[in-house]
């Protein structure tokens, strides 16, 4: 297989006693869906936030096209390429709708000369923050106050805000959480689409949602990767099933 | 909307330009220093409206400027403004890029502390060693000259001259500044005050927006702050004190953050409220306690107008659109 575009090798964080992410080794790679999964409270969020650079790592390192990740800025860190978006949704409550991506694609061009032009005339960053929000289906609400969205809507500004800074990599943290089946739908059709482009990480619940879209599956567990694997070898795996999928899958959890 | 704002504000303009044919001199000076406050009034709004940070030590960059100016004058001369004002205004630049390395990298109410420090600092250098001119502080005897070529440009001596030369300022103050928080660095700005964990996450490198406006902001401070010792004709450790930085703290708040022409009205109706209430004729020995009635205003303002001044306007329009 081609070389990985992100590598994490055996990352630990450690919060005072508690070992929220232990010694956990993972590679995505463009083209490719890698679900993490695991019950609540195994680590799967606090790896994210290992990996975007918002938490630093007690130990081991992150290779993103040849660079080591670990101990940089978040901000660095979406500068090469790497976009997010968060299970608790992180959005500007006070901006509209489309304020909220047109910062974000705003990010992508830093002209200091041009620091007396109206920031609503620079037509490339309207456009990619358009493009983000008729992708997740929000296109109609672009006007709308983000605090006044739907916690569905919410969840689909969360992920057009990641999109619109164009990552290539993608670390979707339970987008679908608190969608509805047709918002869902449109999510899930949304990352086969981004798939063949970018290199996607996927943090869900919904298990049908997950085994539509995988080719690569991760199981956690108390901080530590349980098994690895494609879709049909973690499904067969007995350890798994007893230990998380039995019991969770088509449960519905959140 | 936009064009009755641009109306409006060219109405005020021009009411204020024309003030000094009708006004005496007394008042024609009152309103120059109204309009000083006010740039030194929105140098702050950038920093506690527009940044989410309260400090609490803005006056060491007005004081650092008159004392620049103050040091650079030769001692019965004018200095020239083409040599003191930008040296002044980089001795506030430089301030503020030493101390903003270290404040700001604190929040809330240690950035408040942190900032008051600095500025204490700054109080006790120019207070207690020969760079001061100790409590007395330093006497300019001629204003700065605009010169060219031999000539000189503006007679700043004449109060009318000054007058207008501060308004041009606060003029192209408000309006550039008005320009660049509606451009990418302003809107950054506004986003890394609501959510700077999501700015980070985005890509945008926060601590140096912070430091831009930290700089930006003294040194506006420092302009307001070099005009103030230009007009009094003498600087003192007062202007750089604890004192200073808690007016136009209250200043800012009064007038409404985040809102430039806030807190431009909030410097004219604080700076007009200290004159009256002072004023002896009017309030014969109660004069003497104006901070007691100015205290109880401000405690009006704040239960009341929490929005501050700058509120009454946008108030009135929702209660229109929510009701009518
Ligand atoms: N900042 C923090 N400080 C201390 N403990 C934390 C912190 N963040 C997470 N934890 C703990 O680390 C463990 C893993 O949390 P994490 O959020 O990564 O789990 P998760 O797999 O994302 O769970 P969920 O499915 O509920 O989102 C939990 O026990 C959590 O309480
Ligand atoms: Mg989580």
């Amino acid at each position: 297989m081609a070389e990985p575009i992100l590598r994490a090798v055996n990352l630990s964080k450690r919060f005072g006693g508690l070992t929220a992410v232990n010694d956990v080794s993972l590679e995505l790679h463009v083209g490719q869906v890698h679900a993490l999964i695991g019950p609540n409270g195994a680590g799967k969020s606090t790896l994210t936030n290992l990996l975007s650079g918002d938490l630093k790592p007690s130990a081991g390192h992150i290779h993103y096209a040849g660079v080591d990740l670990a101990g940089m800025s978040a901000e660095r860190i979406s500068h090469l390429g790497l976009g997010r978006s968060y299970q608790k949704t992180n959005i500007f409550l006070a901006f509209s709708v489309f304020e909220n991506c047109r910062l974000a694609a705003q990010s992508r061009r830093q002209r200091a000369w041009r620091i007396f032009r109206k920031a609503s005339r620079f037509e490339d960053v309207n456009a990619r923050a358009r493009a983000a929000l008729e992708a997740v289906g929000l296109a109609s609400r672009r006007d709308a106050i983000a605090a006044a969205l739907s916690h569905g809507e919410q969840r689909q500004l969360e992920i057009a805000m990641c999109l619109a800074t164009e990552p290539q990599v993608l670390l979707l943290d339970e987008p679908l959480a608190g969608m509805g089946p047709q918002e869902s739908g449109t999510i899930v059709e949304l990352i086969r689409s981004l798939t063949a482009a970018h290199a996607i990480m996927l943090i869900e619940h919904d298990m049908d949602a997950v085994f539509a879209v995988a080719h690569r599956l991760t199981v956690m567990v108390n901080g530590e990767v349980l098994a690895s694997g494609t879709p049909s070898e973690v499904r067969a795996n007995e350890v798994v099933q007893q230990a998380y999928l039995g019991e969770e899958h088509g449960a519905g959890d959140v | 909307m936009k064009s009755k704002t641009s109306v409006l504000l060219l109405i005020v303009l021009l009411l204020f330009a024309l003030f000094p044919f009708v006004g005496e001199k007394f008042y024609v000076q009152l309103v120059a220093k109204v309009m000083i406050m006010a740039i030194f009034a929105m140098s702050l709004d950038l920093l506690v409206g527009y940044s989410g940070l309260v400090s609490l030590g803005h006056a060491a960059f007005f004081g650092l400027a008159g004392y620049v100016l103050a040091r650079l004058a030769p001692q019965y001369e004018a200095a020239s403004l083409w040599t003191s004002l930008p040296l002044a205004l980089a001795a506030c630049a430089a301030f503020a890029l030493l101390t903003g390395l270290l404040v700001l990298r604190t929040s809330g109410v240690y950035f408040i502390m942190v900032t008051l420090a600095f500025a204490q600092m700054l109080f006790f250098v120019f207070h207690d060693t020969p760079l001061g001119g100790g409590s007395d502080g330093i006497y300019l005897y001629a204003k700065p000259e605009l010169m060219l070529g031999g000539t000189s440009l503006l007679n700043l001596e004449d109060h009318r001259v000054f007058y207008w030369f501060v308004l041009g300022l606060v003029a192209a103050v408000y309006l550039l500044l008005q320009r660049l928080l509606d451009a990418n660095f302003g809107r950054a700005l506004i986003g890394i005050k609501s959510n700077e964990h999501r700015m980070r996450a985005l890509g945008y490198d926060t601590f140096r927006y912070k430091l831009g406006i930290y700089m930006l902001s003294g040194m506006l401070a420092g302009l307001a702050g070099y005009l103030a010792a230009m007009q009094y004709g003498f600087v003192n450790p007062d202007i750089l004190g604890w004192h200073t930085s808690g007016s136009v703290l209250v200043m800012v708040i009064l007038g409404g953050m985040g809102t430039l022409h806030g807190a431009a009205l909030g410097a004219f109706v604080f700076i007009l409220l200290q004159e009256v209430l002072s004023n002896q004729a009017w309030f014969g020995p109660v004069a003497k306690h104006w901070q007691l009635a100015m205290g109880l205003f401000i405690i009006a303002v704040a239960l009341f107008l929490p929005r501050g001044l700058a509120g009454l306007s946008g108030q009135r329009k929702l209660r229109e659109e929510t009701h009518g």
